[in-house]
């Protein structure tokens, strides 16, 4: 690919994805491992005329990016596991009032203070669950510099698309590794733009009616149509309603909005897969170890493929059971204690040949901790 | 424009009881608004949760009825994404002072330009009576059965310690000074604080056996008096009425303008 190469941080492949996508407002507080986010933002968006604020507290951050994202603006913050705790109560609300918005979340060890200089992938349930009620998300994640690159300017389409917050659950590994970033020219990747109502001034716009598709075309706070924004169950015009049929189709809405699309927001890569009979199944920074692994196997003419998930929720069931139900055993490869492990054998034919290879202690999962869980499970011993 | 303009008729009836202090001050609000003669289109109203806080949903601008407390930080992000708009936050005593105290001491340290209206009724009105950060201690509530033992904070006191550029209080019961105060609150460039004392009859007021509404209202009109009167120096314990602070200083998104020319300059770089 041809573009501007630059040698960088996860973290600031991140901005340059965000900025590639249009990003033009951020708000954000200092925490470890993401603070590089907010620094390297805070020198770039006035640049070209963005905003960057640094708010009171981690709360405020996710409030202000849904307050300025309801003007039109593109917005991101920025945090890790303590956090991305607090943001939990603002996340259902841009959940509920359907606020396109981005939230990187770069995991540490938890819970509470945990491990903060070290790495972990244990947010994947909190970001399916961490704020109350039913809802659906879209988290995404990335194991290499140019694919946070990437997946951020995916982060961004998709929650202009579906009205959504998006999260990115990157790692402090791939969030602090330096590679190569190839960043093409404006244009190469395409950027979706928020879907705006066509409905004339003085015409009646319904803000929460959707369309056929599903969709909800938008009108920024400052335009000339006027409505109210609540985070209570809500008619067509934004105003609050406890009707049970309107309850029960706004909850439906929310779902199904999200996870009748899979084929436009569940990315996964594949390597080796359609010969394999051992499938690891890894994301993010496990993802490189498991595919050392691999490679390494293959020298050795075994047949180990990767299953590589950029899209974790909603979780990218079919394609897991394609490619697992036909291989003899899977490994899990993550930094947790088995958070998408469960998912694995939940969408599997046969969940008791899904076994689990990670690590909890704040350091990187390596290659010979796979490598060991891999002899004994094919019997070749400890 | 008649006021009545400004309101969302199709949303009525409003949920206040009778006798609530709020119905007078929304249209204290919309009086402001109406004489300075604001576009419909160039007003976001932002709000948080409680009683207090519906008022946005009644009201004909852009409107975003946020979290409990969180108001005045969605707010910041609205203002600061799109300073043109005209950003007013009103809200209730709890969710102000108790939930959102960290935020509105830092809105006021930042002197954003919006406008604070703090609903105080004492109580949380809307979860049926319980004491707020501003109900004072001996208030009788239903989570203080044998009386309150907890101090109040001074909303003038509090906004000025924080750095607040414009910090008014009013009560219910003086509707001409709620438009008058609100109408320089808007135009105050920075951020402005307006408390306005509202009766909560429903709870407040009988829990504390103040009988009905128009016994509040009398109090609020026995019990204040203006900032410096003579009745104050004659009385210390009454509590004053107007404008406490008005003064300039720098506004954020002003600020950050310069800091845009500056990284536009350096932008090669």
């Amino acid at each position: 690919m041809e573009g501007k190469v630059k040698f960088v941080q996860g973290n600031e492949a991140c901005v340059e994805g965000a900025l590639y996508a249009g990003c033009n407002f951020f708000a954000g507080y200092p925490i470890t491992p993401s603070t590089e986010v907010a620094e390297l933002l805070a020198s770039r968006l006035p640049k070209g005329g963005g905003k960057f604020i640094q708010m009171e507290d981690e709360i405020a951050s996710m409030c202000a990016i849904i307050g300025a994202s309801l003007t039109g603006s593109k917005t991101l913050t920025a945090t890790s596991g303590p956090g991305f705790s607090l943001k939990q109560e603002a996340l259902g609300y841009a959940i509920m009032a359907e606020i396109p918005c981005v939230i990187v979340n770069v995991q540490r060890g938890g819970p509470s203070t945990g491990n903060p200089t070290h790495v972990a992938q244990s947010d994947v349930m909190q970001a399916r669950w961490g704020t109350h009620g039913d809802h659906s998300i879209v988290a995404m994640t990335a194991s290499n510099i140019q694919d946070i690159f990437e997946i951020t300017i995916d982060a961004f389409n998709i929650a202009e698309t579906f009205r959504t917050p998006v999260i990115l659950l990157f790692d402090e590994v791939v969030g602090h590794m330096r590679e190569k970033l190839v960043i093409p020219e404006q244009g190469k990747i395409p950027v979706i733009e928020r879907l705006r109502t066509s409905v004339p001034p003085g015409t009646d716009y319904h803000p929460y009616l959707p369309r056929t598709d599903g969709r909800l075309p938008m009108s920024d706070f400052g335009g000339e149509h006027r409505y109210n924004v609540t985070g209570l169950f809500h008619d067509m015009w934004g105003f609050p309603s406890e009707k049970p049929e309107l309850v029960h189709n706004l909850m439906r809405h929310l779902i199904d909005k999200i996870d009748t699309h899979p084929n436009q927001i569940c990315k996964t890569k594949q390597y080796f897969l359609d010969d394999a009979e051992t499938v690891l199944v890894s994301y993010g920074a496990s993802a490189r170890t498991a595919m050392e692994v691999m490679n390494y196997s293959r020298e050795r003419e075994r047949k180990v493929g990767l299953l590589e998930l950029q899209t974790l929720w909603p979780f990218p069931r079919e394609t897991v059971a394609k490619y697992c139900d036909q291989a003899k055993r899977v490994i899990v490869v993550e930094m947790n204690m088995g958070q998408v492990m469960e998912q694995v054998k939940a969408s599997v034919k046969y969940p008791n040949h899904v076994f689990l290879c990670n690590r909890y202690d704040g350091t990187l999962i390596n290659v010979d901790d796979v490598k060991n869980v891999l002899r004994v499970i094919e019997g070749r011993g400890f | 424009m008649p006021v009545q303009d400004y309101i969302r008729k199709r949303f009525f009836p409003h949920i206040w009881c009778g006798g609530c202090g709020h119905g007078i001050i929304l249209k204290g609000i919309l009086s402001a608004i109406e004489e300075l003669q604001l576009q419909k289109k160039d007003v976001v109203m932002v709000s948080g949760i409680g009683c207090s806080s519906r008022i946005v949903g009644y009201t004909d601008f852009h409107t975003l009825h946020t979290l409990h407390g969180r108001a005045l930080a969605f707010a910041t992000g609205v203002k600061f994404s799109k300073p043109s708009l005209n950003v007013i936050v009103p809200m209730g005593d709890g969710d102000a002072m108790a939930i959102g105290g960290n935020h509105f001491i830092h809105a006021c340290r930042r002197n954003i330009n919006m406008t604070a209206v703090i609903m105080n009724n004492r109580i949380y009105g809307m979860t049926g009576g319980q004491f707020s950060p501003l109900s004072g201690q001996g208030v009788m509530a239903t989570t203080a059965p044998l009386g309150n033992i907890d101090y109040a904070f001074d909303t003038v006191e509090l906004a000025k310690g924080a750095g607040g550029t414009f910090v008014a209080r009013t009560t219910a019961y003086h509707y001409a000074e709620i438009v008058s105060i609100m109408k320089k609150a808007i135009q105050h460039k920075g951020f402005s604080v307006v408390e306005i004392l509202s009766q909560c009859p429903t709870y407040f007021g009988r829990k504390n056996k103040m009988k009905g509404a128009s016994e509040m209202m009398d109090f609020f009109k026995d019990r204040t008096t203006s900032i410096g009167s003579d009745a104050k120096k004659a009385d210390p314990t009454l509590i004053e009425r107007g404008i406490f602070v008005q003064k300039e200083s720098s506004e954020y998104c002003e600020n950050y303008d310069k800091i845009i020319e500056m990284a536009s300059k350096g932008k090669e770089s």
